[in-house]
This record gives structure tokens, C-alpha cells and sequence, in this order.
């Protein structure tokens, strides 16, 4: 194999790739990225065995072939060679390595055999639909800091997609929970993803996918089979395996008698909780939100190791006086999403899951649940 | 005052042999006498000396506290250690060694009781006394002179014969001006032992002594401190410590003070454990998944009922195993929420125990939890549980009526009908609050 192109075009992609492999590994053949030259095009790939990302970029292509190299080595060459220089991969003669060659720098990288690559991409993928980059990263983008980090309940541990219809059109959904919050975000469901059968998308692919929809003018190609989800973005192509496991029905979580209307500030009001909060060191400390009819909300926080805080707002409020609790970074991550200027909270008392949505957007919502203060 | 006689309490002559007034020969001495006040207090074979009180016919046999053959040694009097016997030992090695000896089962609620006597007679000392288990403390007598009339010393030897005479047990003082020399000292002259460590003396004392000496070093630090051709603490002490640290990270720093006899830990008597724990070993060797599920249980029961006593809540629960060839394993997990409920940490150990069992045979298991964290943020509700919950809830119950009307009064199916056989089985149960690495040992 040898192949020759600008070095920013293969760092890119070598930067897309190279995230999927994992710093430790018993397989050997994990650590390296696949480099393939056919035609006019360089294709590099890489895998955890669970993700893997393709990405195919134009080269010079003196001979065709391809082998592996360990990828976060190569990343790291690549990345110190200056900019705007010219790289050349070619296989030694004898076939035990790369060359790696730029200007006046030379490596030689151990290669391993290509045919031991393995590969994730085969099988049919029936499901397939169109979706503009921006939205389907807004999904992301709203749902991803509620995934669970709990290995025992691995099938909270990614965001679940699916096509109910909600208000008599078809939408496509987006969930996540941890057990304390959930947050469910969605948008009109593209043709074609109504097939989708309900779907759990791995935290690592999530992530991944999240940097790769930087482009927000592109359009996203989403197949989806049983087991496997492959998403097409310019020249990347990611493909990963599913969440086997069911999704809780979480449409019973989300209250739907809350009789208590709170209007907030988004803006004052994450500002306030991030102040208070500044008391509670320890995470999952609770902010005490005490209400009054006459509209006014004071928050408080009390570490017996610290000390206090207390912070008062005035607010959208007329119903019953209620003092709730919260966990302070999980009000400040809802906080982070929302949009608009103010904030809709649906509380019922303080033991109950409460209900929060940006004013007019009935795209997203958040679930939280209290804690005892 | 820097000498007198432990017995009669009367000064004496340093250099003297024997008290001139009643003639004994066990004298306390030392030239900083009246200027030392951190001291150690470690009962003398406990759980022994406890049932050689209570049955004097055991005086002079060799007795040994443990549970059934497969058990281990918890504590081997006196009289068991002429020949060999020493605390964890397996039992059948220790009936090996001294096959006359008489076994007692522990019995654990008569041990915490005397020891409850003994540390009521400690904060009459003074109100600094930092508990290491149930039947030793760290005491900082510092400015109790004029409460007592007496230098910490004196007032120590008074302690000492006082609780000799009302509860009829001994105990064993180290004294010396910190915690690390204190403890130390403490070991030097058991049993009745009163051994000072001042700090004249404490470098020349430390040098020729293994590096184990340090807390924190183990037998896998140690070997590594052994490749490096540092064996005594004298080497260490010719060490700069930013030199052993760089070697040896913060265990350097540890290693350059303590070898220099520098240690500021205050006696802190609200230093609290690091983790709770209860373990079992098992009469015949287990290897299958539902053998070990109702026993798991029945040790995270325990370790919650710990928690709950002692309002803590953990994060990190830890398995640990011990295979028929004496291998540990240990295996942790995190848990998103801190808690004190039994459900939880027997799930958690139980999905880390579903990874070992495949085939392996054990012959000991246990649980623990650790990383504390403020109970009122313990165990809170679940969105998509809401089984976790009600599980909560009916674990509450359950603890009202034990507390009512004992603890058989309520179990879970998962146990019921196992604990009768395990206890003519000859389990061996063992609770265990670890503080810090130089605190955890055995009872003297």
C-alpha cells in the first residue's frame, strides 16, 4: 500500500476515528486503525468492537492495499508534524511495517495483518431516514446528561430513540433517565423513521455522535436494524451496536396532574441555584426551594460542614405555599437546556416527580425528582 | 517524678531493680516520664480474657476464641501462644499446634459490653479518646495533671490497676509523645505491659527496626521496599523525603516522617470508621451461586443494620472472597447514591459475585461498604424503580419490628431456614470498622 496526502485532511480524520479505541486493550489489534487505499481515496477505520467509525478521505494513491497500525500512535505523529505538510504511508518490503514519512521525519510503525480487522458493518439495516444534523444533535444535545452511569441498570445507560405519535403527528423521540431525572426531547419524525423500532443508543456512541454533528447544515442518513444502528455524516460513518434491553415506560414517570404552576427566570433563576449551591461542596446536596402564594421563592442550602446560603427571587407563583427540595447540579443541568427566557415548573408536593419545560416548547421536557430536604 | 512502682504506685529511684516499699520488680522508669500524655490502650487478649474471668477454671488452660474447625483464630490467650496460636490462624492449624485447647465460640454482645466498661473508665481519664475497636483507644492525657494529681503516667498505672481490679481483665499502656510511638510502645511489654518510647530515644529506637513498623507498609510494600535494598527504618531515616517521595508517592512522605518519629495525627475521639464490613468462612468450601446468594444476604442485613446504628450511608460496596487455596478477591462497585439499606448492598455484591462464580470453590466471603457520605442524602427515590421504594419502605418496617421484638422476628425468604444450619455448621462471623492501615490488627 502506499498512499500520500495533506496531513490536516488525515488528522481530521484520524481525530474522528482514533476516539473509538480504547487506551487499554487485551486484544491487540483494538489499538490499531485500519488504513485502506483504493482508488483515490484513503479509508481509516477503528473500533471498540461495540462502535466503530469509518471515515474515507481523498489521497494520492500510488498502490493499493491496505493494512493496521496502532491508531493513537500514528494520531500523535500525525498531529506534530507541522501543518500544511505532505504525508506518505507506505508499506516496508518485507511487509512488517509502515513507513510514515513527511519531510525530513521517518517512523516505522509494526503493522498487524488487515484480514485481522474485525468488522461490525455487515447485516442488513431496514430502517432508513433523513434527518437535518442540527436536529438530530438537538436530541442529543437535550437528553445526553440524563443517561445513567449505573452498570447494573445498563439498559438506562444510553438514550433511547423511538416514533410514537404524540398529538396526532409522528415524532421522533428521544429519552434518557438516570432514576433522579429524565429529560424526553423531540422533533417531527423524518420519513421513513416511523419502521424504527424502539432503539438504546450506547453513552460512548452518543458521545461520539455528538462531536461528529458539528456541521449543523448537513443531513444525517440514519439506518437501524435489530441489533445495530449506522449513522452516515459527510465522510464518517459510524456503526454501533445497541443497548440489548428494554426501556422502562417512562410515559409513566412523567406527571401529568401537577397541579401547581411555577414560572421562573431561566436565567435568574440558574444563577441563583449556582450561587447557593455554592454551600453544598458535596455533591448531591439539596437546595430547599421554599414558595409563597405572593410569589416569592427562597432558596436555601445547609451543609452542617460548611455552613449556609439562602437567595430570594421573585416568581411566578399563586398556588399553596410549598417547600421542596432539590439536588442542586441536576436543577443546574435542566437549567442548561432550556431555551426561552422563562422556565414552567409543574409541582404537586414534595415528595412528587416535578415537571419542567421551556415556556412554549413542548418539544422537550424534564422530569426531576425531589429530594427530602 | 520519673519513676515508680506499677503495684504499690510509690516513686522509686531511677535505676532501682526493685520498689523499696513492696519489693516488686515492676518499676516504670524513664527520664520524660512526667513530660509524655499520647498513650495506647490495648486490652490483653480480649475475648479470652473475658471468658477466663468468667470461668476461672479456664484460668490456666489454653484457650482459644473462634468459631467451628473450618473458623479462624480471633484471639489465642496467653497460655495458646506458647504453643503458636495466633490470632486468623485457620483452627485446624491452631488444634494442630495446641490440641488441648478449649474453643469458645465468641460471644459477641458479653465482649462490646466489657468493652463499653472498660471505655466509660478511659474518658474518666479524659475526654480525648479515639476508639481503634472495641478493646483499644488512643488517650491524649495532655493538661489532665491537676484533674487527677498525677503526671498522665501515674494516672495511667492507676488506670491500669483500676481496671484489673474492677472488671478483671489487663491491659497493656504504650506511651510516648504520638500516636505511631504510642502504639508501638503499647506492644512492646505485653501482657500488664507498660512500655514508654520518649523522645531521647525514639530515632535510635525506630532505626534497627523493619521498615512493617511504618503503617501502611505491607507485605507487598514491603517486598518492593525490600528490592530497593531498604529494609530498617534507619535506612529510611537517611532518606530526604523528597526523595521518597518521588519514589514512593505519598506513601514517601509517609514513610520520611514516620521514620523520624514525626506524626501530628491529633487523638481524635470522633474519628470515624472507614468502612463497615461483615465476612463469614464457610465449614465446607462454596462454589455455587445459590449456596453464597442467602449468606450474602444475610452479611448485607448485618452490614446495613451497622450503618443504620451508626446513621452512615456508603457508596463503594466491596465483595471479597477467598478461594479454597487462600487467594483473596476483591471486587468493588460504586453505587450512583450512597446507602444504608440491605437490598442495595446485597444487589450490588450480588452482581459482583455473579462474575465469580464459575466454579471456583470459597471458602470465605464477605461484604463491606465504604466512602461515607451524609445519611440524609441516603437512598433516594427512583424515577423508573419505583420497586426500590417500596423495598425501602418495607426494609424500615422490618427494622421497627426487630427492634421490637428481636431480631428473628422477622426474615427474609432468601435466609429463612439457613441461619439455624449455619450456626451448628460453625460459621465464623466476624464484623469489622477499619479505620486507617496502622489501626487494623489484631487484639493483643
Amino acid at each position: 500500500m502506499r498512499a500520500t496526502l495533506e496531513r490536516s485532511n488525515l488528522l481530521k480524520s484520524l481525530n474522528h476515528v482514533h476516539r473509538v479505541v480504547e487506551r487499554r486493550n487485551t486484544i491487540p489489534i483494538l489499538s490499531n486503525v485500519l488504513l485502506k487505499a483504493a482508488g483515490s481515496t484513503l479509508t481509516l477505520k477503528a473500533t471498540d468492537l461495540d462502535l466503530e467509525v469509518t471515515e474515507t478521505v481523498p489521497a494520492e494513491i500510488g498502490r493499493a492495499g491496505g493494512t493496521t497500525v496502532p491508531a493513537h500512535m500514528l494520531y500523535d505523529i500525525v498531529r506534530k508534524l507541522p501543518d500544511g505538510a505532505e504525508v506518505a504511508l507506505e508499506t516496508s518490503a518485507d511487509g512488517q511495517t509502515l513507513i510514515v514519512r513527511s519531510g525530513r521525519s521517518n517512523f516505522a510503525l509494526q503493522m498487524l495483518p488487515e484480514s485481522d480487522f474485525p468488522d461490525l458493518t455487515t447485516g442488513d439495516f431496514p430502517v432508513r431516514f433523513e434527518v437535518p444534523a442540527a436536529a438530530f444533535k438537538g436530541l442529543i444535545d437535550r437528553t445526553q446528561f440524563a443517561i445513567s452511569t449505573e452498570e447494573t441498570r445498563y439498559y438506562l445507560n444510553g438514550i433511547y430513540f423511538h416514533t410514537p405519535t404524540a398529538e396526532g403527528r409522528p415524532v421522533l423521540r428521544a429519552v434518557a433517565t438516570d432514576g433522579h431525572r429524565l429529560a424526553r426531547a423531540q422533533v417531527a419524525a423524518p420519513e421513513g423513521a416511523e419502521a424504527m423500532p424502539g432503539i438504546i443508543v450506547p453513552r460512548k456512541t452518543v458521545g461520539e455522535l455528538q462531536k461528529l454533528l458539528d456541521t449543523p447544515d448537513e443531513t444525517v442518513t440514519v439506518e437501524v436494524s435489530e441489533t445495530k444502528i449506522r449513522v452516515t455524516v459527510g465522510a464518517v460513518v459510524l456503526t454501533s451496536k445497541l443497548i440489548d434491553g428494554t426501556f422502562p415506560d417512562y410515559a409513566r414517570v412523567i406527571p401529568q396532574n401537577n397541579d401547581k404552576a411555577l414560572k421562573v427566570d431561566r436565567a435568574a433563576f440558574a444563577e441563583a441555584v449556582d450561587r447557593v449551591s455554592t454551600i453544598a461542596s458535596e455533591r448531591g446536596r439539596a437546595v430547599k426551594l421554599a414558595l409563597t402564594s405572593d410569589g416569592r421563592m427562597a432558596l436555601t442550602v445547609n451543609n452542617p460542614d460548611s455552613g449556609s446560603a439562602t437567595e430570594e427571587l421573585d416568581v411566578g407563583y399563586d398556588a399553596d405555599p410549598l417547600d421542596i427540595g432539590f439536588n442542586a447540579r441536576y436543577l443546574l443541568d435542566i437549567a442548561a437546556q432550556l431555551k426561552t427566557g422563562s422556565a414552567l415548573f409543574r409541582l404537586a408536593d414534595p415528595g412528587s416527580p416535578t415537571l419542567i419545560q421551556d415556556e412554549g416548547d413542548d418539544d422537550a421536557l424534564y422530569v426531576l425528582m425531589p429530594m427530602r430536604v | 517524678m520519673l519513676a515508680f512502682c506499677r503495684d504499690c504506685l510509690t516513686p522509686a529511684a531511677i535505676g532501682a531493680v526493685r520498689c523499696r516499699a513492696c519489693g516488686s520488680p515492676r518499676l516504670a522508669a524513664h527520664a520524660e516520664l512526667d513530660r509524655l500524655s499520647i498513650a495506647h490502650i490495648d486490652c490483653d487478649a480480649f475475648y479470652a480474657a473475658v471468658e477466663k474471668r468468667d470461668d476461672p477454671s479456664l484460668a490456666d488452660m489454653p484457650v482459644i476464641i473462634g468459631g467451628g474447625k473450618r473458623g479462624v483464630v480471633s484471639t489465642a490467650c496467653y497460655v495458646a501462644r506458647i504453643h503458636g496460636v495466633r490470632s486468623a490462624m485457620p483452627m485446624f492449624q491452631a488444634l494442630k499446634l495446641c490440641p488441648d485447647a478449649v474453643v469458645i465460640r465468641p460471644n459477641m454482645e458479653k465482649y462490646v459490653a466489657v468493652g463499653r466498661q472498660v471505655r466509660a473508665a478511659m474518658l474518666e481519664l479524659t475526654p480525648l479518646v479515639e476508639p481503634l475497636s472495641i478493646d483499644e483507644a488512643f488517650l491524649d492525657l495532655s493538661g489532665t495533671e491537676r484533674l487527677h494529681g498525677a503526671s498522665p503516667a501515674l494516672a495511667l498505672a492507676r488506670f491500669q490497676q483500676r481496671i484489673e481490679r474492677d472488671i478483671g481483665i489487663t491491659l497493656s499502656v504504650g506511651l510516648s509523645f504520638n500516636k505511631f510511638l504510642a502504639k508501638i510502645a503499647s506492644d512492646l511489654d505485653k501482657p500488664r505491659g507498660f512500655a514508654v518510647i520518649g523522645r531521647g530515644e525514639a530515632l535510635a529506637f525506630l532505626a534497627p527496626r523493619p521498615v512493617s513498623t511504618i503503617w501502611g507498609v505491607g507485605k507487598a510494600f514491603e517486598a518492593k521496599l525490600a528490592a530497593d535494598g531498604i529494609r530498617t527504618v534507619g535506612q529510611l531515616q537517611g532518606m530526604r523525603e523528597g526523595e521518597l517521595a518521588r519514589r514512593y508517592g505519598s506513601m514517601g512522605f509517609r514513610l520520611a516522617r514516620l521514620s523520624r518519629a514525626e506524626d501530628r495525627r491529633p487523638v481524635d475521639p470522633r474519628h470515624e470508621p472507614k468502612s463497615v464490613g461483615a465476612e463469614t468462612t464457610f465449614d465446607a468450601d462454596l462454589a455455587d451461586h445459590t449456596a453464597l446468594r442467602p449468606i450474602l444476604r444475610r452479611l448485607s442485613e448485618k452490614v446495613s443494620g451497622r450503618l443504620k446504628r451508626a446513621q452512615l450511608a456508603g457508596v463503594t460496596v466491596t465483595l471479597k472472597l477467598k478461594t479454597a487455596d487462600f487467594k483473596l478477591r476483591s471486587r468493588a462497585r460504586q453505587l450512583p447514591d450512597p446507602t444504608q439499606l440491605a437490598d442495595r448492598i446485597f444487589r450490588a455484591a450480588e452482581s459482583l459475585l455473579a462474575h465469580e462464580t464459575n466454579g471456583t470453590f470459597y471458602r470465605l466471603i464477605g461484604v463491606s461498604i465504604s466512602d461515607f457520605a451524609d445519611p440524609a442524602i441516603a437512598d433516594p427515590d427512583d424515577l423508573v424503580d419505583p420497586g426500590a421504594g417500596k423495598r425501602a419502605k418495607a426494609e424500615k418496617a422490618i427494622d421497627a419490628v426487630r427492634e421490637k421484638f428481636g431480631r428473628g422476628a422477622v426474615e427474609h425468604g432468601l435466609t429463612f431456614g439457613t441461619r439455624s444450619s449455619a450456626q451448628t455448621g460453625g460459621r465464623r462471623d466476624e464484623f469489622h470498622d477499619v479505620r486507617d492501615p496502622g489501626t487494623r490488627d489484631g487484639r493483643g
